[in-house]
């Protein structure tokens, strides 16, 4: 491990296990446990996965993550880093040897490129590949480098190395951002890229940090990626849609919308579908876990929800029109095929009637 | 572009626009037609009172009444329960609400001074489940009734399978069953855009053509003194 990034209360991080390293901390049996069990209901494991899950973590080493950021704007590692089970800091130096990552890492320079290469090289085959931001593959990835190395060449050669990858974020797990229209860079999803490795998904505008400590609590209880959907994402946390877990659902279902952001129905928390909100199609755990330690989410704070788990969220209209609204076409579009349709019944009409006339004559 | 996206933009719009171009195409198309030229004295001055044929075709005859019950009863079940799940849900009137704005440029509440009213989720359902069960009776008729049977052809199938796939898939939507909703949602709208494309080439048509034939021919009758 570079000694840039060495936890500061062990010096064998390495042969230390995750239960030894809490017992040192003084973190009590009790607690790991509670902490356990929440992750596995959080999850939706069964309740006696709990135990499981803090045996398997208790006797875990900590894995080397290597964390990339590409086309990102840090709102990614903002989010993690108010994780609160675990915190953040509980998490570096109690779950994971982070051994990379811009943001947080002391290092800088040369000095950080060279930690990545030795994490790289120590942990080869072991290690997890974080990544948030979309990979630009425009003038073959020139679009956005690091230390004068593209981030698609980055990727491609981290990825040979790594146990797993996990697409931090919208931009990493479907392009986000950057790959909207037009795309100028080429803004690609970790997935278009690698073909070879498992990747887990964990798409959000930022993601919701619990998803990611969760992952990892997987990773290390069961030496293996969770159950995913078809867009790769965690079921456990991305199975329902906001809307079927949304608190407000009950007014939707009873035909109560607020019909402006500060009208009476807004007032009185009634649904917000017709201002914009993508709660129906929007998968992701922010009704349940929520955020800042569960104190609310946009869609309890007045908001409609943006969709922003979703690939090209960026792309499908308005956040403020109904989802319903705006994708008929145009006006224009209508009178022309009105006056298309008009044209070819009297065209229609002339022929049938010429055709009369024809027969009237005897031709 | 994944299966929704594909559904709620260029999906629907070609489904829009083939559906204007059709329905036109098929009411200018009839308008225009030379009408058979009667040469006979009308037997009644006033021809326009033939009108109420639209009105009198709409309801059994008494002769008929006990053999044709069942059929008008469903009819008119599956028609009323499809319209006012169309017409009464508010993401469609959303919808509607939308294209009006579209197309002539005010608000649907500005020119009525109304807002378009609605019902909740769980009484659209109700009508839905209702709508699909006359539907499938009246198909499970059409197939035992030998006389129906011979006179049916695909049109009457494939008509009766694109009007009962937007109900049955809209059904499934609300209820989230059988598929993730953006999938199910997306299925929706697919089948909804089938019955556009279709509705003007097949006997939907008669949702637009089935008035202005009665009125015509019974202003015909009037004309020609039969009785009403």
């Amino acid at each position: 491990m570079p000694d840039s990034m060495k936890p500061r209360d062990a010096g064998d991080a390495h042969e230390a296990t995750l239960g030894e390293r809490l017992a040192a901390r003084g973190v009590s049996r009790r607690a790991f446990l509670k902490f356990a069990s929440a992750l596995a209901s959080m999850m939706a494991l069964p309740p006696s996965m709990g135990l499981v899950m803090a045996q398997a973590m208790a006797q875990a080493k900590r894995p080397s993550v290597l964390w990339f950021p590409f086309q990102e704007c840090t709102g990614c590692t903002e989010s993690i880093t108010r994780s609160h089970t675990p915190t953040i800091e509980g998490m570096i130096f109690d779950m994971i040897s982070l051994d990379y990552h811009e943001t947080l890492m002391a290092a800088a320079g040369h000095q950080s490129e060279a930690a990545r290469e030795q994490a790289m090289k120590d942990n080869a085959g072991k290690y997890l590949l974080l990544v948030d931001g979309s990979v630009a593959t425009g003038l073959d990835g020139a679009y956005s480098t690091i230390g004068g190395q593209t981030n698609l060449s980055w990727l491609t050669e981290a990825a040979k190395g790594a146990a797993a990858i996990i697409a931090v974020g919208t931009c990493a797990s479907f392009g986000g951002i950057p790959k909207a229209n037009p795309n100028p860079t080429g803004a690609r999803a970790v997935s278009d890229v690698i073909k070879d490795k498992p990747i887990v998904n964990i798409p959000g505008c930022p993601p919701i940090p619990v998803v990611l400590t969760g992952v990892l609590a997987h990773f290390l209880t069961f030496g293996s990626l969770p159950e995913l959907d078809a867009l790769g994402r965690p079921k456990a946390f991305f199975g329902d849609t906001i809307h079927d877990r949304c608190y407000r659902r009950p007014f939707y279902d009873q035909g109560l919308f607020a019909k402006t952001f500060d009208d009476e129905g807004a007032r009185n928390g009634w649904c917000l579908y017709e201002l914009g909100c993508k709660g129906p199609v929007t998968y992701n755990a922010c009704a349940t876990v929520k955020w800042n330690a569960g104190t609310s989410f946009p869609i309890q704070s007045g908001h409609g929800c943006l969709g922003c788990s979703e690939p090209d969220f960026w792309d499908k209209g308005s956040f403020y029109k109904a989802l319903p609204v705006g994708q008929w076409g145009s006006a224009a579009t209508l009178g022309g095929a009105a006056a298309v349709g008009v044209a070819v019944g009297a065209a229609a009409a002339y022929a049938a009637r010429r055709r009369q006339d024809k027969i009237a004559k005897g031709d | 572009m994944d299966l929704l996206t594909f559904a709620r933009g260029p999906g629907l719009q070609w489904a829009v626009t083939i559906f204007v171009i059709g329905v036109l195409w098929k009411l200018v198309g009839v308008i225009l037609l030379r009408a058979k030229p009667d040469l006979s004295e009308p037997r009644n001055p006033s021809t326009w009172k033939g009108l109420r044929l639209i009105i009198t075709r709409s309801w059994p005859r008494k002769e008929f009444l006990r053999s044709t019950a069942f059929t008008e009863v469903l009819g008119y079940t599956f028609h009323i329960g499809f319209l006012v799940a169309l017409l009464f849900y508010l993401p469609h009137i959303l919808f509607f609400e939308d294209v009006f704005k579209g197309v002539l440029g005010v608000n649907f509440q500005q020119v009525f001074g109304v807002q378009w009213p609605y019902f909740s989720g769980g009484v659209i359902n109700f009508f839905g489940a209702v709508t699909v069960a006359a539907l499938i009776a009246v198909l499970i008729h059409r197939i035992v009734s030998p006389v129906k049977r011979l006179i049916s052809n695909f049109d009457d199938y494939f008509s009766w399978f694109v009007t009962i796939a937007p109900v049955v898939t809209g059904m499934l939507a609300y209820g989230h069953v059988g598929a993730p909703y953006q999938t199910l949602i997306a299925v929706h709208l697919l089948s909804m855009e089938l019955l556009l494309v279709w509705f003007p080439f097949g006997k939907l048509m008669h949702a637009f053509t089935v008035f202005l034939s009665r009125g015509t021919e019974g202003m015909q009758f009037e004309r020609k003194g039969a009785s009403l």
